[in-house]
């Protein structure tokens, strides 16, 4: 067995630990725990399998972004532990393990008999890539191959935002989401919060910029200036926005309403929906990042934050 | 075995685990990060087919990469929707319980929503 495959065992038995770990551990918050270390690690799976545009996202949203909206919620409802302690009967609990392990052994069989010539995209993807003039085939695909589902997507968040924004209590519509969070002004966190933010912003427009070439993109950078708005607004030096103002729902529609108008553009002047002119290809998609960046960042800061608690 | 049928299986692993907690766990937030899980399992059950489907120079085919980058977004926003009304309901009922039997002390909201 070479290092790598030795290595790759080791980490496919870590990965499996945690998630036994994340399903039988009895407190919450230890499973939460668990499942943030599960998706750091299925990050390196990930680069493994070559996917690093994927591993990066897994890493900034998967394993640090959903890891905080899992561990403040499971924070928050320490006290409703107690409560509910209605486990199913042990035939359920038997019934239940029977079909998840047939559920797994199908699908672990299916993986290891799988055809030997495997069908594949990647070579179309690659002759196309002089259609838009990026590099990187994830970002041609995300972009332009793909368009359509990366704008419902954006289309998808955006709903979302409304979806948590519509749980809040009529007395606290318009206000501000989440606790008003106050830490020392001379902590650790308060440091962190004034010394991070200026190299993480630049890092977050640097995967942006780099996406079109090399692994990168939206997402990711959006998910990392997302991080860095919240490290500041955890460490109280900055406080999350009122819902009701407009330059913050202006930013939430920029990525899908651009997106959306240059798709209709292509409909316009173009052969189909979201078909791009080859002449002015990459500075449209450009033109789309950056405000699907914008929009990316505010929407995944706001989906942290939770629904409007306090009034402006 | 290849990389490809060792990561394989521990996907198919992730899915039947995440698949039990949902099923057996009581609690809503058990139950969302055993979806998580389930989720985690299928994305990575794309990506090694994908790795199977390297050619033309890409490590991994560029496609499902591009489907599973838009799933990881998708599935955080609806954890986090889903968070915010389990954090709802523990907010106007006192207890996350799903159970209708259970004894529940609903507590007066004074907002009324």
């Amino acid at each position: 067995m070479s290092i790598a495959t030795v290595f790759e065992v080791a980490l496919a038995a870590v990965v499996l630990g945690l998630a036994i770990w994340t399903i039988a551990v009895p407190e919450t918050y230890s499973a939460t725990v668990g499942f943030v270390a599960y998706g750091l690690l299925v990050a390196l799976i990930w680069v493994r399998l070559d996917a690093v545009d994927v591993a990066l996202t897994e890493a900034a949203i998967g394993g640090g972004l959903g890891g905080v909206v899992l561990l403040g919620a499971a924070a928050r409802l320490r006290d409703a532990e107690a409560t509910a302690a209605e486990r199913p009967d042990r035939f359920t609990r038997l019934i239940a393990a029977i079909l998840s392990a047939s559920i797994a052994a199908a699908l672990g069989l299916a993986i290891l008999i799988l055809p030997d010539h495997a069908p594949t995209l990647a070579p179309v993807v690659a002759a196309n890539a002089g259609a838009t003039g990026m590099a990187n085939p994830v970002t041609n695909v995300l972009m332009a191959f793909r368009g359509m589902d990366t704008m419902l997507e954006k289309v998808v968040l955006l709903l979302t935002v409304v979806g948590v924004w519509s749980l809040a209590s009529d007395r606290a519509w318009g206000g501000r989401p989440g606790p008003h969070h106050e830490a020392d002004p001379h902590g650790v966190l308060a440091f962190l919060a004034r010394l991070l933010p200026p190299a993480g912003i630049v890092v977050g427009i640097y995967m942006l910029w780099t996406g079109a070439d090399h692994p990168g993109g939206a997402f990711q950078g959006g998910a990392v200036l997302a991080s860095m708005w919240l490290l500041a607004i955890m460490a109280g030096l900055a406080d999350t926005p009122p819902v009701s103002s407009r330059w913050l729902r202006f930013i939430l529609v920029a990525g899908p309403g651009l997106f959306l108008v240059v798709g209709l553009g292509g409909l316009c002047f173009g052969a189909a929906f979201l078909a791009y002119p080859v002449a002015f290809a990459k500075p449209l998609i450009l033109g789309i990042e950056v405000a699907m960046v914008l929009t990316i960042a505010a929407t995944l800061a706001l989906l942290l934050a939770g629904a409007p608690e306090r009034n402006a | 075995m290849s990389s490809v049928s060792v990561f394989g299986l521990c996907a198919a692993a992730a899915v039947g685990l995440g698949l039990y907690g949902l099923i057996t766990n009581p609690q809503p937030l058990r139950k969302i990060v055993a979806f998580n899980l389930l989720g985690s399992g299928v994305f990575l059950l794309f990506g090694i087919v994908g790795r199977r489907g390297a050619a033309a120079g890409v490590g991994n085919d560029p496609v499902p990469q591009a489907l599973v980058i838009t799933g990881i977004v998708v599935a955080f926003s609806a954890t986090a929707l889903a968070i915010a009304l389990l954090l709802r309901l523990f907010h106007a009922a006192g207890s996350t319980t799903l159970s209708s039997r259970a004894p529940t002390s609903p507590r007066s909201d004074p907002s009324g929503g």
